[in-house]
């Protein structure tokens, strides 16, 4: 028996029985973190999804205080972020943190989004929470992009100006169209300040409501492992899955390690190399935005790149729009396309392995394409690497009902 | 078996990045400006070339005066004696007389502002563009790094007249090289110096906080190593009794 409590302690039993009996705060936590049964054999790629939690959180807060001192207007944007970098106190480190945040946040989830094509974590019955996972995906986007313009560089400027136009190539409606994303006949004032209002209030709304989604989806299925068996179908007496752990404290004390380790490497990059070569502050967005002047080379930042890359591969702006458009969307019926009888990739036959590897250099290589100024050859190369984009998934549709797997073991390996 | 993803993934990465070296290039040939921002004496010479030679027409409307003294370790009657020319007060930034419109006007061109120009061409690109200023046949200034820029060579007394020798290539004419064709105040070796004292305040007039980012820098990185010390070792005596 347990020695009786002291008063203290007694005291605030009583007080949680109060709350409890009012908002199931115990039950809560009980839900989510102490009695919510987690895999035990999560390796390095579990990790990201905490992460990219933290990012946001980051982001927030950075970003609250960013728009303390941030003027939304074409006159003023650039002055004010200058102003931040150098007369705001720790105005630079609030700034980076936030630059480099975003950069991290894509480089964070598309590793997360990798480890599911890893280990199959998008197949049933977690198709929802896949699907969640892409909406929060297109909203980090926009959210990314719209960002971009805030500091109203010469990049920000015309990077909004070419993917805005985009649109236009839309039969029809166009041209209206993107006049009414601009709310002007090119890119001005006006569109700095609705690009700011959804910036800072309507995605980050969005983001977080999703994020809630995808978290709940995430706990009705329980997580995906390594290996890609159920955990749930082997329970002990007590109906705890043999193989789960307690998501509290075991995951969060390895979550706290693990942002440990990515503050290591984000710290880096903020006090060293904040810039990244040009690739998180492009060097043209240190020119004040001048719709007189076009920069000799535009190009979005390098998280859009392999989708921008897709798109000069085709010769037609409406096609390569649409081929664009399709490289995004068709990532939301892997659930459907991947017929495979296992989950894992360390069940799944050599085909699997050597597509996924063509898959990712794809991505890279479109990735850095997409950087590049185009040439002929340069061309041909994102057309071919285009092609293995897309022959991935047609591939995977075709192949994975006959792929020659090996047996899967009935409980999680070590 | 478990590691042979990860192998896989980080294999792929170096195959992707082998070859992106070729991409970049083009453009000029650029010299490295060595500039090392933490060389005070550097920043400090380079703020008086700077007021005395680019701010006749450049401003670095971002930057205040008393930033200059705070960063430089110089008195605030110091900057205001030898750095301001104008009647700008201390705690003002450093704007030029000249206005943008008469400037165009004269010029061609309105100056750009210098407050983030080493950030957005960079300290190599800015030391070798102010090393290659040349007089042509017609007796004007001209750049082989920005060719028919309309800023003059302003620091041709100190370096001298360069004068350009050409080379055919399928019939088209472009500079090869510059030599010195009439001796300045400095030598070569002293102008180099003075460039590169230059472009080393210019890299720290884009972003001032970067000569304190790098020490703070160190002690947040230690801080972190430690703490991801301690992190790792709570999980490890968490994780004693899943293992």
């Amino acid at each position: 028996m347990a020695k009786p409590a002291s008063t203290l302690s007694k005291k605030a039993g009583e007080f949680m029985g109060w709350v409890d009996e009012r908002l199931p705060v115990t039950q809560f936590y009980n839900d989510h973190l102490a009695k919510y049964y987690a895999p035990k054999n999560f390796n390095f790629w579990y990790y990201m999804g905490s992460l990219a939690l933290f990012i946001l959180v980051m982001q927030i807060v950075t970003g609250i205080f960013l728009t303390m001192n941030y003027k939304p207007s074409a006159a003023e944007a650039f002055a004010s972020v200058e102003y931040i970098m150098r007369d705001v106190d720790w105005g630079w480190l609030i700034r980076y943190m936030h630059s480099t945040g975003a950069s991290f946040f894509f480089i964070v989830i598309y590793l997360h989004m990798f480890r599911a094509l890893l280990y199959g974590s998008y197949r049933k019955p977690r198709e929802l929470l896949w699907i969640f996972g892409m909406v929060i995906y297109l909203a980090l986007m926009a959210e990314a992009f719209m960002g971009y313009v805030l500091p109203w560089g010469q990049m920000s400027y015309w990077g909004a100006q070419v993917i805005i136009n985009l649109f236009g190539a839309i039969p029809g409606i166009g041209e209206p169209l993107t006049e009414w994303i601009r709310g002007d006949f090119f890119i001005s004032d006006a569109t700095l300040n609705r690009f700011f209002a959804l910036h800072v209030v309507a995605i980050p709304m969005a983001l977080l409501v999703l994020v809630v989604l995808h978290l709940a989806a995430l706990h009705q299925t329980g997580s995906n492992n390594p290996d890609g068996v159920e955990i749930k179908k082997h329970k002990g007496d007590d109906g705890i899955p043999l193989d789960g752990i307690a998501f509290h404290p075991y995951y969060t004390v390895k979550d706290i390690f693990g942002v440990a380790m990515f503050l290591l490497v984000f710290a880096f990059v903020i006090f060293f190399w904040p810039e990244a070569g040009g690739l998180f502050l492009e060097h043209d967005n240190f020119v004040p935005a001048d719709p007189l002047v076009t920069p000799e080379h535009i190009k979005p930042v390098w998280y859009f790149t392999p989708f921008y890359a897709i798109l000069k591969a085709v010769p037609d702006k409406l096609m390569g729009v649409m081929l664009m458009g399709a490289s995004v969307v068709i990532l939301f019926f892997l659930p459907w396309m991947d017929r495979a009888p296992v989950k894992s990739i360390r069940y799944r036959g050599w085909q699997y392995r050597i597509m996924l590897g063509l898959f990712v250099i794809a991505f890279i290589r479109l990735g850095i394409l997409g950087m590049s100024e185009g040439t002929a050859a340069q061309t041909v190369e994102m057309r071919i690497w285009t092609f293995v984009y897309f022959a991935y998934f047609v591939l995977l549709f075709f192949l994975s009902p006959k792929e020659r797997t090996k047996p899967v073991p009935d409980r999680v390996t070590h | 078996m478990k590691k042979s993803a990860q192998k896989l993934f980080l294999g792929l990465l170096l195959v992707c990045f082998g070859t992106v070296a070729q991409a970049a290039g083009g453009g000029a040939h650029l010299e490295h400006s060595e500039v090392n921002v933490r060389d005070l004496a550097a920043v400090q010479s380079g703020a008086k070339w700077f007021v005395n030679y680019c701010m006749s027409c450049h401003s670095a409307q971002y930057m205040r005066y008393n930033r200059l003294s705070e960063d430089l370790e110089l008195t605030e009657e110091q900057v205001m004696a030898n750095l301001v020319f104008s009647d700008a007060k201390i705690g003002e930034t450093m704007d030029i007389a000249m206005r943008p419109k008469d400037a165009a006007a004269w010029l061609g061109k309105t100056p750009p502002d210098l407050s983030l120009i080493a950030r957005s061409r960079g300290n190599d690109w800015l030391f070798t563009y102010l090393k290659s200023f040349y007089q042509d046949e017609n007796g004007g200034w001209n750049n082989t790094v920005l060719p028919n820029a309309s800023m003059p060579h302003v620091m041709w007394q100190l370096q001298g007249i360069q004068k350009p020798v050409y080379v055919t290539h399928d019939g088209v004419e472009s500079v090869d090289h510059l030599v010195l064709a009439s001796e300045g105040l400095q030598t070569p070796e002293e102008y180099e110096t003075t460039v590169r004292e230059l472009v080393t305040f210019l890299d720290y007039l884009s972003e001032p906080a970067k000569l304190k980012r790098k020490s703070i820098g160190i002690w947040v990185m230690l801080f972190l190593s430690v703490f991801a010390l301690l992190a790792y070792a709570l999980k490890a005596e968490y994780w004693r009794d899943v293992h």
